[in-house]
């Protein structure tokens, strides 16, 4: 029986040795300015969530897109600050006067992570595999190349190899962005053999002729790529390792930053700004602004069926406050639905401005000189376009209480909330869209016309005018021509005010002083091909 | 017993899920997809089948063994869910731990002393830890110990450059088998902070019952000679008060045990620690339904589990105990 | 001859008063002579207070939006701070105790009736009603708690009044279990048996003896039960599953507070406090009623 007090003793003593272990200073390892100078060559990046899989044409995600954009190459692929394109895969191509067939020049002597060969062979299976599936296997591929293999709509008539090194793509009718759409990350070339051999664990098992070759997965946890050593682009990747962490909370990822427990961090609260600007040993990284936050006004709700009202709303959000609180001065006001940065933007249209008189001016007129109540959904987590949904919401609450329109905050999560929007159930809500192509029609189309309406189009906004513009943009070749109808389409949405558009925010990142190389695309998947620490 | 339970259980948690408003395929597939999309996929996960059919298709692969496959990774949950699930047991444990060994001695302590100011002291810290929220108790550690004094880190299981290769996933047993001292040391400080917020409630509950446990031992006749003859008797009061704890003790171990893991949810929200509350409550966002159908089992299953280990422990401690 | 009767040493009176002086009585004197169960009221009604006169006692609107004063750390003009919006905190912190105090009382108050009616309906009928009835409450038990309200709310809804219903739902089988067990025991005593057999209903029976019987025990679970889903509703709060901007829930403020944990932590510290002041509270209250009506339960 002497055995339990001193048990229980020797269990004391552990506890307390265990905790002043816990308490001495974190070693090396975990520290944050070390004192080696030797250059570091693993960069570990902090992002909000895990990735769903590896095969990048199966995913939709952010998450998953930007872990394979460095484990695969596309055909062709965007430059640093843009959409527009640049030769990876493929080396030249040319394009018939028709618009109809693209040839593609492929670069020689480039090998997948498995050892095989690519070449025009493996253009084709990839693409024959996407045409050959549906919507629930290839997402992005239906939805950009206008459906699969049988399917009216699909833009792709062929893909055939002409040489080992030549691949042409004859379409059915003229696509517009085609090069641009060739190039995102989902249609990124994988290696026959393996998809051949993983089939549906393919996900786990990526392999793909990028910078980075695949080591491991634990899932919630991090993703590990080692440098690909038979890289085609010579002398790159500088980095030995590239490991990506996934850390949920805003606030955590920062604490992880700070303390040197990661190198990068994405989505840095605006808040936190001047906090890290301060610090010598970080820098800011901007993610040029290629999205729109918005509240969208359910045409087909209550007082908002009334264009007046719709346009009394826009005038009374004082969009630049939201931006200094909410956003710390990194967005601009948004006055179209698609920022500045994409071909055929309309500067010429003038914003609604803040006027409150004005917009109560309008309410009377329209029958509600009382104002009226109403809903105002927001989503509870964060997004790229905008870091605190409910926050702003809140804002905006207290902006149309002023024209005595009193909104009740609604929340859903982020699964229940996207449904009933589908459905068309919320009178106002918040919402914003990252575009994928730098193409208008990937704002225009998919948010603002009827065809979209049940997909993305949540307002259930329906204008036939709009809706002929659109599709005649689709199908013309010339750019001239489509960014005029372009911005047509932009004046239409303006009188029609279906959304208070509210800003073109920059995401922020933020990481070590002495990181090169790194420049945050537009589309939020960046190739770390570049990047090394100084 | 435990069946029935356990049936009923699922049944609960099936009809549950599906009340959800929220169509899992929606949420895979991201803002970005199309009508057509969401309704292909919700075909090829036969979620658009009648009830009965997928709950039947359930429950018969259970039975099988199978736990069924995330909906969103495509991962069968039973290799899945493991890490996870290590990951709450080695958080839980650490903190049941700290709860004990700290609860049950500051316990006989403030009875032997009672009325002393330990004894206040250490009642009062008690009533506080019971009734201070854990996620709070999280945030303020984060922010002294990690934040402003910079003892320890702030989120994580272990250092992300230097990743701990997993055997069995207990990272505490992982770095001792492979002989590596400074991980386990990683691992340890990893632990503290998170483990001492969870140990909080039942420490407090441990405390209070030992103390008034020991309190009734020295009641008895024999204690109050003992005690008489001065401190030296200590030791002989300590034994048989130990003795005594274990039943109470045991009671909040099995109750706390299953407390813990599922509701370590918080606490893992805020340590970004990868366990199974967090398992679950992710798959409650992205309605990954299998996931939440089996993850729930489990960790029912293991709170009967260890229940029963304790209902043994009592009958094998006290032997007047009886049971049918 | 009446004179004889009144001796002074025990005058009858006195032993009559003292009779009739009800068992509820002693416990009272009990629980006054209780230091720390009277701090734990005192605690409790504090709250109270604050919560009923908020309007006279918070200095600011508690929605009112000054987004120029974000973040401002506590001074004379604001005794807590600012939050994120350049809301005055402790007015935030005052009107919050409406919300937790409400949301506290009516759970528990929606948990005893349903968990007794079912306890009732179980113990007192007992065979295959008993079984089924017992079986939904192991089955409820053996969830997570915190789970099974997340669960709850997920099919509802996030708002206030949803969570208050989850965190009723959960408390139901502690209260069912109590109140059965009550009249398990009480089933077989004399003077129930002795009812039945002159007849008395079953309905009769239950109210006017069994769940007199009960009231004690009730009472304490009752107030430590309030301790609980007051923390309960903060989680939920904390989750974003509880009451919506711009009400300020304690949990809710935590949740907000959570990004400026290095920047402005008093917007952490102050609601937290609340929470653990109020939540102590009952706590110290609940214990002292149990001690003081012990006796009582343990008959």
């Amino acid at each position: 029986m002497r055995r339990n007090k001193w048990f229980t003793w020797l269990a004391m003593l552990l506890a307390v040795v265990l905790v002043f272990a816990g308490c001495s200073k974190p070693k090396e390892s975990t520290g944050g300015s070390s004192e080696k100078p030797s250059a570091q060559d693993t960069l570990v990046y902090g992002r909000g969530g895990d990735s769903v899989s590896l095969d990048p044409a199966t995913v939709t995600d952010g998450e998953s897109l930007k872990v394979t954009k460095n484990i695969f190459d596309t055909l062709l692929d965007y430059n640093d600050n843009d959409t527009s394109v640049k030769p990876a895969l493929a080396t030249k191509w040319t394009v018939s006067e028709d618009g109809l067939t693209y040839t593609f020049e492929l670069r020689q002597g480039v090998k997948f992570h498995d050892g095989t060969d690519f070449n025009a062979e493996a253009v084709v299976f990839n693409f024959e595999r996407w045409a050959n599936g549906n919507e629930d296997k290839f997402p992005y591929y239906g939805s950009m190349f206008g459906g699969y293999k049988n399917d009216e709509g699909h833009v792709i008539k062929e893909v055939k190899a002409i040489d080992d090194y030549t691949v042409q793509f004859v379409l059915k009718r003229p696509q517009a962005p085609f090069l641009k759409n060739i190039a995102m990350p989902p249609f990124a070339i994988a290696s026959p053999e393996a998809v051949k051999k993983y089939g549906d664990k393919f996900g786990e098992h990526p392999v793909g002729t990028g910078p980075f070759i695949f080591k491991e997965w634990k899932r919630n946890e991090r993703i590990m790529l080692e440098k690909n050593k038979e890289y085609w682009e010579k002398g790159y990747p500088k980095l030995n390792q590239l490991i990506f962490v996934s850390i949920p909370d805003n606030s955590a990822r920062l604490n992880a930053l700070l303390k040197g427990e990661i190198d990068i961090m994405e989505d840095l609260n605006p808040t936190d700004l001047k906090q890290v600007e301060g610090n010598k040993e970080f820098q800011i990284f901007k993610r040029p602004s290629m999205n729109v936050a918005y509240v969208g006004l359910t045409a087909t709700r209550g007082p908002l069926k009334n264009k007046l009202v719709r346009q009394a709303l826009n005038h009374a959000v004082d969009k630049k406050a939201i931006i200094d609180a909410f956003y710390a001065g990194q967005a601009e006001v948004a006055k179209n639905p698609m920022p500045p940065s994409i071909p055929g933007y309309n500067d010429a249209i003038q914003d609604y401005p803040f006027d409150l008189e004005k917009a109560k001016q309008l309410l009377a007129e329209a029958g509600y000189p009382n104002g009226f109540e109403i809903e105002l959904w927001a989503m509870p987590v964060p997004r790229p376009y905008m870091p605190d949904g409910q926050k702003i919401a809140e804002a905006i609450q207290a902006n149309f209480a002023k024209i005595g329109v009193k909104a009740k905050i609604v929340s859903y999560e982020w699964a229940t909330y996207l449904e009933k929007l589908a459905k068309g159930e919320a009178d106002t809500f918040m919402l914003g869209w990252t575009g994928d192509n730098g193409d208008a029609d990937n704002f225009l189309y998919a948010l603002l016309d009827k065809d979209s309406i049940g997909s993305n189009n949540y307002t259930y906004f329906a204008n036939d005018e709009l809706h002929n513009i659109l599709v005649e943009a689709q199908t013309v070749s010339d750019e001239n021509k489509r960014n005029e109808l372009y911005k047509q389409a932009q004046e239409i949405i303006k009188e029609e005010a279906p959304w208070i558009p509210l800003v073109h925010s920059t995401p922020l990142l933020a990481g070590k002083t002495n990181i090169q190389g790194f420049h945050p695309h537009p589309t939020g998947s960046d190739k770390f091909t570049k990047v090394e620490f100084q | 017993m435990i069946i029935p339970v356990l049936f009923g259980m699922s049944l609960v948690v099936f009809f549950m899920i599906r009340a959800i408003p929220g169509n899992p395929a929606q949420v895979i597939l991201g803002q970005k997809a199309t009508k057509e999309a969401v309704a292909a996929l919700t075909h090829k996960l036969g979620l658009d089948e009648p009830w009965y059919v997928q709950y039947v298709k359930y429950i018969g692969g259970l039975l099988r063994g199978d736990l069924g496959e995330s909906i969103r990774t495509g991962a069968p949950i039973a290799e899945e869910i493991w890490p996870y699930l290590a990951a709450t047991l080695e958080l839980s444990l650490a903190a049941m731990l700290i709860a004990v060994v700290i609860g049950v001695n500051a316990g006989i302590i403030s009875a032997w002393f009672q009325h002393s100011w330990f004894d206040y002291i250490a009642m009062v810290l008690a009533l506080i830890g019971v009734s201070m929220p854990i996620f709070w108790l999280g945030l303020m550690e984060q922010w002294l110990f990690s934040i402003q004094l910079d003892w320890l880190p702030t989120s994580g299981r272990e250092d992300v450059r230097n990743p701990i290769e997993p055997i069995t996933h207990l990272y505490l047993i992982d770095t001792l088998l492979s002989g590596n001292t400074e991980q386990f040391w990683q691992v340890v400080q990893h632990l503290v902070l998170p483990s001492m917020a969870l140990a909080t409630i039942p420490m407090a509950i441990i405390a209070r019952m030992t103390r008034s446990s020991m309190l009734e031992v020295m009641k008895s006749d024999y204690i109050r000679t003992a005690r008489a003859k001065g401190v030296s008797m200590f030791w002989v009061v300590y034994k048989h008060s130990l003795k005594n704890a274990i039943i109470p003790v045991l009671t909040v171990i099995g109750l706390q045990t299953g407390l813990l893991l599922g509701g370590a949810i918080l606490t893992e929200t805020i340590f970004s620690w990868p366990g199974i509350g967090r398992y679950i409550y992710d798959a409650i966002g992205y309605r990954d339904y299998p996931v939440i159908q089996s993850g729930i089992l489990i960790i029912a299953a293991i709170f009967i589990f260890i229940n029963l280990i304790v209902d043994l422990l009592y009958a094998a401690i006290d032997p007047r105990i009886k049971y049918n | 001859m009446a004179e004889l009767a009144r001796t002074p040493a025990t005058p009858p009176t006195a032993i009559e008063e003292e009779r009739t002086v009800s068992l509820w009585g002693e416990a009272w004197q009990r629980f006054r002579k209780n230091k720390i169960a009277l701090v734990g009221t005192g605690i409790v009604l504090f709250f109270i207070m604050i919560a009923i006169l908020a309007p006279w006692l918070a200095p600011y609107d508690y929605k009112e939006q000054q987004l120029a004063e974000r973040l401002q750390p506590p001074s004379s003009e604001h005794w807590f701070g600012t939050d994120d919006f350049g809301r005055d905190i402790f007015s935030r912190v005052i009107y919050g105790a409406r919300i937790s105090l409400w949301v506290g009382f009516f759970s528990v108050l929606g948990s005893i009736v349903v968990g007794s009616l079912l306890g009732i309906i179980a113990g007192y009928y007992g065979r295959w009603i008993d079984g089924v009835i017992s079986r939904l409450f192991d089955i409820m038990l053996a969830f997570p708690s915190i789970l099974l309200a997340i669960g709850i709310v997920a099919v509802l809804g996030p708002s206030l009044q949803n969570a208050l219903i989850a965190i009723a739902v959960i408390n139901v089988p502690n209260f069912g279990r109590l109140i059965r067990s009550r009249v398990l025991s009480i089933k077989q005593e004399e003077y129930i048996m002795a009812a039945k057999a002159i007849g008395m209903s079953d309905w009769r029976i239950l109210f006017h003896h069994i769940l007199p019987n009960s009231l004690a025990p009730i009472i304490v679970q009752g107030t430590l039960a309030i301790a609980t889903a007051i923390i309960e509703a903060a989680a939920l709060g904390f989750l974003g599953l509880g009451a919506q901007p711009p009400n300020p829930e304690w949990g809710k403020m935590l949740s907000d507070a959570k990004d400026f944990l290095t920047q402005a932590p008093w917007t952490m510290i102050f609601p937290g406090l609340a929470i653990m002041l109020t939540v102590l509270g009952f706590n110290l209250m609940g214990d002292g009623l149990r001690d003081a009506l012990d006796p009582r339960m343990k008959s």
